[in-house]
Order: structure tokens, then C-alpha cells, then sequence
């Protein structure tokens, strides 16, 4: 349970880490955002400027189970219930590189995403959509991750 | 000035907390099985098993549609749950990956003793792997049958007890160490009693399976290998007869459970 | 050309979900060989989708997908019959498209 202190502190360092990713309102990006994709962790990536802080928001999800038996295939699913989702994205916090993925669903397709991703670690991970006119709302969810054992 | 406890409490009490129902570990570790069954990537190595199988390879560019797997040339369906098996043709009992190695040789002209060398997941034996996984999926839901009439089959699973109960190695272990008692253990995975038939889709019948864990396909050749590698006791061979031995002794032991070849496991 | 993918295509309503597996090994280069080498990075970076010809989904990958991947999406607008292709490419240029029909 966060006071409201911390989920302020919270939405800055994601506010800050998403600037840093290049993934703040821009035009729809074709490139693979190289930039995006190899940012370390929070705090390197504050470089927050112009844009909204992201805020926490009932209108996305971050589904996944509680605990992972093996962090190499975690199942994860991120979804908004917006209309006007430009990207989804998909944030494992404590990877070496956080962002795992960005979906583009455009028209036609629902803004919700399932795949797995690898997780180094116990963490908490991000669902991240960034709207049409620019809002960036996020979810979040712990995921446990135990390294199983010997046998299966 | 130190806070009364009293009053902690009572504040503890007035902040909002999310009830949450509580969930053990073994019905998290369940969830995250499910929420994994539907897109096994053991399907993409069904697919190239069917290729495999279907395509003329080999010196003699022939394909395995030939093969007989213990219910006449070429029929897949049903043949899994009913092996290993004693085949006349070889006057040897024989499992799905040693009968591959047969039918890859005499059909296709592969050299047997190239591919039983080969590491697991390279070259021909990677390919021995994903025809194993299609064949067994031709049986999927079905239950074991394996047949105990010739005098070789019932001398097999004779041998397999033995070699399922041989304790050696630097930590004198056996497959009974792990296997042989009911309730055990290694961390998170239960370990299922291989002496009786452990149900449905357990043990004998949930290999060949996919490992997320190493992201590879497993055989039950290269699950023996592993339970030896653990034992730190030295691996028979690829499709030796004890390890052979030991597929009778599992399989016959789970006569009726349903195979659910190919699993997905951690 | 690299490994198939495995797609399954199903209708429900006018709302077609797709599920596919694709083979890579989507490798982090994080890790190092037993010689102690890092074992170079290789996974898929774009992923598109498309309805009877028309993209209707983009994907920008990162190396922390796992490996084999799994994607599901649901298509909007889609029905029995119509086509689902799927492409993607990975960091050293590699690609793959193939195409399911929906059931």
C-alpha cells in the first residue's frame, strides 16, 4: 500500500524513465528505438522534460501470475480499456533492460497484448499505454520469481 | 518520543488494504502452469517432427512414412502409449527415439551410432527429438497399453526395476532415491512415485515435454540423461537398453494413465 | 529461411483472436559461453500482423522476450476464412512471414 507520496515519487521515476526511453509523446516511431530498448534502469533514465508524469490508472492492466516457477517464460498481459491507445507497453523494472515491449495495435486490433517475458528477478512489472492525445497511464503488478527446483 | 503501540495498530486499522485471499505458493506455481498450457512451443517441434517425417532425407532420400513403430509400417496414431515394445525385426525392445535411430538407418541410411553420439538439441539428433515429439502428440489423450507378452518385453521390465532400484555412483543414489516413495520433493517440483502408476499426465506420461526453464525439447532419453547427470552417475548411452529397460519398467508401471506428450514443464 | 511459426486463427463474433508461437531464440547477450564469451545478442525486433493484407498491428521487441515467443491479439472486424499473416524481423536481418486462415 503506497501513500500518496510515494506513488508520486513512483509516477516521477516512471514519468522520468519513459523520457529517458524516448517513448514520451512523439510521432508514432517506425524505428526501433535502440535507445529505448537499452535503458538500464530508472534513475539513468531521468531526463524528464515537457512531458505529463505518467499517472496510475484503473483504465490499464498489467495481468501475470503471482509467482513465476521459472523467470525465463513469465506470462504477462497488458491492456487498456481506452479508446485511442497509440502503444502499449511492457516494463519489467528490474531487468537490466527494462522495456521487454511496445505494441502498436492500431484500429483495428484491441488494445490488449499477451507474451511472456524473461525476468531476472522478482520485480515489479509495468503495463504503460500512451494515448492518442498524449496521456501516459500505467499499471503495475509484483511478479515473484522462484528458480524452481531439480526435477520436471 | 516513542509511538504506543496501541496507537500504530489503530492507525494500521484505518489505512485502506486491498483483502486478498490467501493464495500458497503450490496454487501459484499451479496458476502459472495453466496460464502456460495454452502455446506450448512444443508445438513448433511437432510441426518439424511432421516435416521430419514426411520428407525424403538421408543417403537413401527416402522418408520415415515406412517406419514401423510397433503397429505396422507407418502408422503413428495410437503407437506412443504402446512403446517401448519388442520388434522382430531387430529381436530388440525398443523405445520411440531407439526405433527412430532404426528407421533412420535402414530406411534413410543414416548412421545409427553418428546420431546416439550426437549431443541432444544438434545435428540428426535434434531431429530425433522433434519426431519423437510429433509422434508422441499422435497419441495424445490416450492411455498406455504397453505390451507384456513376449518373453523380452516381461525381461525388460524385469531389468528396468533393477536398474530403477541400482544405487551408485559418488551418492549412492538411484532413481528410487528420488522416485521411489510417495510425497517428495526438490524445492518446488514434486517428485512422482515411479514404482506405481503416479495418474494422468504425471511422470512416464508427461515426457517428451518442453523446459522453459533451458528453452529445449526433452525426450525421455534426454530426461534419463539428466537424472543420471544428478545422480552424478555416468549416463548408459542414448537408447541403450537399460535406459530402455527403464521406459518398460515407467511405462508399464503407468498402464491407463492418459498421456499428455507433449507438456510444457517449468 | 528461419523456422515456422505456428498460428491458430479463431473466430468468435466479428472478433478474431490469434495466437502464435514463433521459434527464435531471442538471445539477451547477457549471457557468456563456457569460455567465457558473451554470446551476441539475437532476437526478433519488429513484429507485424495483417488482416486480409492490411497491417493492423505493429510490435517492437526487446531481448527480453522470451524465448520461442508467444503473442496473442484479438483482430477487430475479422471473420472465417479471412487471412492472417505474420511477419517478423530480428536484429541481424533475419526474417519470416507465414500466413494462417481463420477458423
Amino acid at each position: 500500500m503506497q501513500n500518496r507520496r510515494q506513488m508520486l515519487q513512483r509516477s516521477a521515476a516512471l514519468a522520468g524513465a519513459l523520457a529517458g526511453l524516448g517513448l514520451l509523446p512523439r510521432a508514432a516511431q517506425a524505428a526501433w528505438n535502440s535507445a529505448a530498448f537499452e535503458a538500464k534502469n530508472m534513475s539513468d533514465l531521468v531526463k524528464a522534460l515537457g512531458v505529463s508524469a505518467p499517472t496510475a490508472s484503473k483504465d490499464v492492466s498489467i495481468t501475470g501470475p503471482d509467482i513465476a516457477e521459472n523467470g525465463a517464460v513469465v506470462p504477462v498481459g497488458c491492456a487498456s480499456s481506452l479508446a485511442g491507445v497509440k502503444q502499449l507497453l511492457i516494463l519489467v523494472e528490474k531487468n537490466p533492460n527494462m522495456l521487454a515491449a511496445v505494441f502498436e495495435p492500431g484500429d483495428s486490433v484491441e488494445p490488449s497484448f499477451n507474451t511472456r517475458v524473461k525476468m531476472g528477478q522478482s520485480s515489479n512489472v509495468f503495463a504503460v499505454a500512451i494515448t492518442a492525445d498524449n496521456k501516459v497511464l500505467f499499471a503495475q503488478k509484483e511478479i515473484k520469481v522462484t528458480l524452481g527446483g531439480c526435477g520436471g | 518520543m516513542r509511538r504506543p503501540r496501541w496507537r500504530v495498530l489503530a492507525l494500521a486499522c484505518l489505512m485502506p488494504f486491498a483483502v486478498q485471499a490467501q493464495k500458497s505458493t503450490a496454487d501459484g506455481i499451479a496458476e502459472y502452469r495453466k496460464m502456460l498450457e495454452d502455446g506450448n512451443p512444443a508445438e513448433l517441434f511437432e510441426m518439424k517432427g511432421e516435416d521430419l517425417w514426411k520428407q525424403p532425407r538421408g543417403p537413401k532420400k527416402a522418408s520415415l512414412e515406412r517406419c514401423d513403430l510397433g503397429l505396422g509400417p507407418g502408422v503413428v496414431k495410437g503407437a506412443w502409449v504402446q512403446l517401448p515394445r519388442y520388434f522382430a525385426d531387430t529381436g530388440r525392445v525398443q523405445d520411440v527415439e531407439s526405433r527412430l535411430l532404426t528407421c533412420m538407418s535402414t530406411l534413410q541410411g543414416f548412421d545409427a551410432a553418428e546420431i546416439a553420439k550426437t549431443a541432444f538439441g544438434r545435428g540428426e539428433m535434434a531431429n530425433v527429438t522433434a519426431l519423437a515429439t510429433w509422434i508422441a502428440a499422435q497419441s495424445r489423450g490416450q492411455r498406455f497399453d504397453l505390451p507384456q507378452r513376449h518373453a523380452q518385453e516381461k525381461r525388460f521390465y524385469e531389468l528396468g526395476k533393477r536398474a530403477f532400484f541400482f544405487r551408485g555412483g559418488p551418492m549412492d543414489f538411484s532413481c528410487a532415491t528420488c522416485h521411489g516413495e510417495e510425497g517428495k520433493r526438490i524445492r518446488l517440483q514434486d517428485l512422482p512415485d515411479l514404482r506405481t502408476n503416479p495418474g494422468d499426465g504425471i511422470g512416464f506420461a508427461a515426457w517428451p515435454a518442453y523446459r522453459v526453464s533451458s528453452g529445449q525439447m526433452w525426450g525421455m532419453q534426454q530426461r534419463l540423461n539428466d537424472c543420471y547427470r544428478q545422480q552424478r552417475f555416468l549416463y548408459p548411452g542414448f537408447a541403450s537398453d537399460v535406459t530402455i529397460a527403464l521406459g518398460v519398467y515407467m511405462g508399464v508401471n503407468a498402464r491407463g494413465a492418459e498421456s499428455i506428450a507433449p507438456a510444457i514443464k517449468r | 529461411m528461419a523456422d515456422p511459426m505456428r498460428i491458430r486463427a479463431q473466430a468468435a463474433g466479428d472478433k478474431v483472436t490469434v495466437r502464435v508461437l514463433m521459434s527464435h531464440e531471442m538471445e539477451t547477450g547477457q549471457r557468456k559461453d563456457s569460455s567465457g564469451k558473451v554470446i551476441p545478442a539475437w532476437f526478433i525486433q519488429e513484429v507485424t500482423a495483417a488482416h486480409n493484407g492490411k497491417t493492423v498491428m505493429t510490435a517492437h521487441w526487446g531481448p527480453s522476450v522470451a524465448k520461442n515467443p508467444f503473442l496473442q491479439f484479438v483482430v477487430k472486424g475479422g471473420k472465417a476464412g479471412d487471412k492472417i499473416t505474420i511477419n517478423w524481423v530480428d536484429n541481424r536481418g533475419d526474417k519470416r512471414t507465414d500466413e494462417a486462415t481463420v477458423s
